[in-house]
């Protein structure tokens, strides 16, 4: 006879509500907000009147139409619960932004505290990214690819050597001082040999990135295929597992959410080799552009593509962070993310 | 002892077992852990095993399950030789050690994957599913499971490849005081409905007379067979029959005699719950 009871209620999961916003003060933060934007707006034309006003005109225009979206959705969050809630979360870190922006505008080209022409105003940084959007995107094409290429073969011999000197004592007895001597060399110290040996830029480029991607994923793959409960593979051998199934099925599993913190290093030293490569040899891509501009001493341009960079890694940084969401949705619950 | 025809459990003979293992404090000896088991198990029998902690019962398992190789002696299933791991011989720790990168359901598919028999068994997992009570949560992961509930899945993934012989090496350990006479009643239902030859170790000493046809009492370091009690009660059996605690008042009265020397040793061993 069996007696349940109470045992089922542990397994209710559901996320909490957020508690419902007040149209009064989303009204209150929202009016901040579009005053911010509104400040930001009269000091770029009280600033602007002094600098060539084709420059200026981009900015005007963002300004104006950020300040117009802010006062337009105020009437609909009222009756629209959802927007209220996603504006809440959200003003206050866009105010500091205008704010912010506002700030730079003051020093660069209101009171030329910093020194031009390498301190650019936030005007003159987004009349670049306009005016020279086609080179931009171009070199943005050039870098993913590059990055793409470098990163899939990285991550991929970086799974293998990790896979083989985590699972096998003999592999990891030869393999790891190797790894360990060879590995910490950042990879962009390799680039006056790969200079002379490799056949051409984009390959040893590629090269490179794959290096700095595949000593973290190695080390912990290594070390997250080393460290599986010993329990799990019993029981998975006690179960019929041959080895197959022990490694592909029960370690690399196992081994998941170290390998991800892998490929999070790995990609992290990519961005950095990518760019110095792109710097010191490869002709095309964002690295490339920054210093190009620099040579013609255009610093909007050479601005406009750090905001770019930024956007462009935290994005694919961002994507990761969604595959492994996916991948370890079975941790949730289990760890803090 | 019980022998029923029908039973999908198999014979077990253990004949003259030894096994020892390196000592990290000593590196020319080596540490024996069981010297010379030698004990039969009938087909679909339920046999305890208990004794002080550090007796080697849990190495038994591991030598029965093929996780372990012997320094000599011949371990037997039917005829057969054990040498590997195998389907046949499911084990279920005190810890459930399910995946937990896998859901409730597919936790206990784990073996049929594994033999490559999940499509012609998939009706299969559904009644293992029903057998334990976990149809609802077939799609949680183990992490959302009580520790009851996990155990349950422990022992239906054991189960689904049909062993000859169960090794449960204290299942119930880990559990309170009611969930764990629960889980021993369902132990009971499952063993009843399948008859694998099942090897249990537990410090319980009412859960040994409560479940098993034979007691099997080991001593310290090196273990050996101390005592084979003959549990002669009727099932379903009352905890509070006194013929039981007669049983168990011989059984109380038979360790601390065993283990009167340890005590003063000034290490506490207890078998005793």
């Amino acid at each position: 006879m069996i007696v349940r009871n109470g045992d089922e209620a542990t397994a209710v999961i559901s996320p909490p509500k957020p508690p419902p916003v007040s149209v009064a003060a989303s009204l209150r933060t929202l009016s901040i907000f579009a005053g911010s934007v509104a400040l930001a707006l009269v000091v770029h034309l009280i600033v602007a009147r002094n600098e060539p006003p084709l420059e200026m005109r981009f900015y005007t225009i963002f300004l104006g139409s950020v300040l117009l979206i802010a006062v337009i959705t105020a009437p609909a969050q009222i009756l629209w619960a959802r927007l209220r809630q996603f504006r809440q979360n959200l003003h206050p870190i866009l105010t500091a932004a205008a704010f912010l922006l506002c700030l730079w505008e003051i020093i660069t080209s209101g009171v030329r505290l910093l020194p031009l022409p390498y301190f650019p105003s936030p005007a003159k940084v987004l009349h670049s990214l306009i005016t020279d959007r086609m080179l931009l995107f171009d070199s943005t094409w050039h870098s993913l690819l590059l990055l793409l290429s470098g990163y899939a073969f990285g991550v991929i011999a970086g799974l293998i050597t990790g896979l083989c000197i985590g699972w096998s004592p003999p592999v990891r007895y030869w393999g790891m001082p190797l790894l360990k001597v060879v590995g910490p060399i950042p990879a962009t110290a390799w680039i006056p040999l790969a200079m002379v040996v490799s056949p051409s830029t984009m390959f040893s480029a590629v090269a490179l990135i794959a290096l700095a991607v595949w000593f973290p994923v190695t080390m912990l793959t290594a070390s997250g295929i080393s460290n599986t409960r010993a329990s799990y593979l019993d029981v998975a051998r006690t179960l019929g597992a041959g080895r197959g199934y022990l490694i592909f099925r029960v370690a690399v599993p196992a081994a998941l959410p170290n390998i991800f913190i892998g490929l999070f290093m790995g990609l992290g030293a990519s961005f950095l080799t990518l760019v110095v490569a792109e710097t010191v040899g490869v002709k095309s891509g964002l690295g490339w552009y920054v210093s190009w501009a620099q040579g013609w001493a255009e610093y909007g341009k050479v601005f406009a593509a750090l905001v770019i960079m930024a956007a462009f890694f935290s994005t694919i940084m961002t994507v990761l962070f969604k595959v492994r969401d996916r991948m370890l949705v079975w941790q949730k619950g289990v760890i803090k993310w | 002892m019980v022998m029923t025809p029908d039973a999908e459990g198999s014979t077990l003979q253990l004949r003259d077992v030894r096994k020892s293992f390196p000592d990290p404090g000593d590196p020319v000896n080596r540490r024996l852990v069981l010297s010379g088991i030698s004990v039969s198990l009938a087909a679909g029998e339920l046999v305890s095993l208990i004794g002080p902690s550090g007796c080697g019962k849990s190495t038994l398992l591991r030598l029965i399950a093929g996780l372990e190789t012997p320094d000599s002696g011949e371990l037997l299933i039917g005829s057969e030789a054990i040498r590997r791991p195998s389907a046949e011989r499911g084990l279920v720790f005190q810890d459930p050690n399910l995946f937990p990168w896998l859901t409730v359901r597919r936790n206990i598919e784990v073996g049929l994957v594994a033999r490559g028999l999940l499509q012609e068994k998939k009706t299969e997992v559904d009644e293992f599913m029903r057998l334990v009570e976990l149809e609802a949560f077939a799609n949680a992961f183990p992490h959302h499971l009580s520790g009851g509930m996990a155990q349950r899945v422990a022992l239906a993934r054991a189960l689904i490849n049909h062993p000859k012989v169960l090794l449960l090496d204290e299942p119930l350990g880990a559990l309170d005081a009611f969930t764990r006479m629960r889980m021993q009643d369902e132990v009971l239902r499952l063993w009843s409905a399948r008859r694998s030859t099942t090897l249990l170790v537990t410090h319980d000493i009412d859960e040994a007379i409560y479940m098993s046809d034979r007691i099997i009492i080991m001593t310290p370091r090196p273990g050996r067979i101390d005592q084979i009690i003959l549990v002669h009660l009727g099932r379903p059996r009352h905890r509070s029959n006194p013929e039981f605690l007669q049983l168990r008042g011989e059984i109380l009265e038979l360790l601390h005699f065993a283990g009167g020397e340890r005590m003063k040793s000034g290490k506490a061993h207890a078998p005793i719950m």
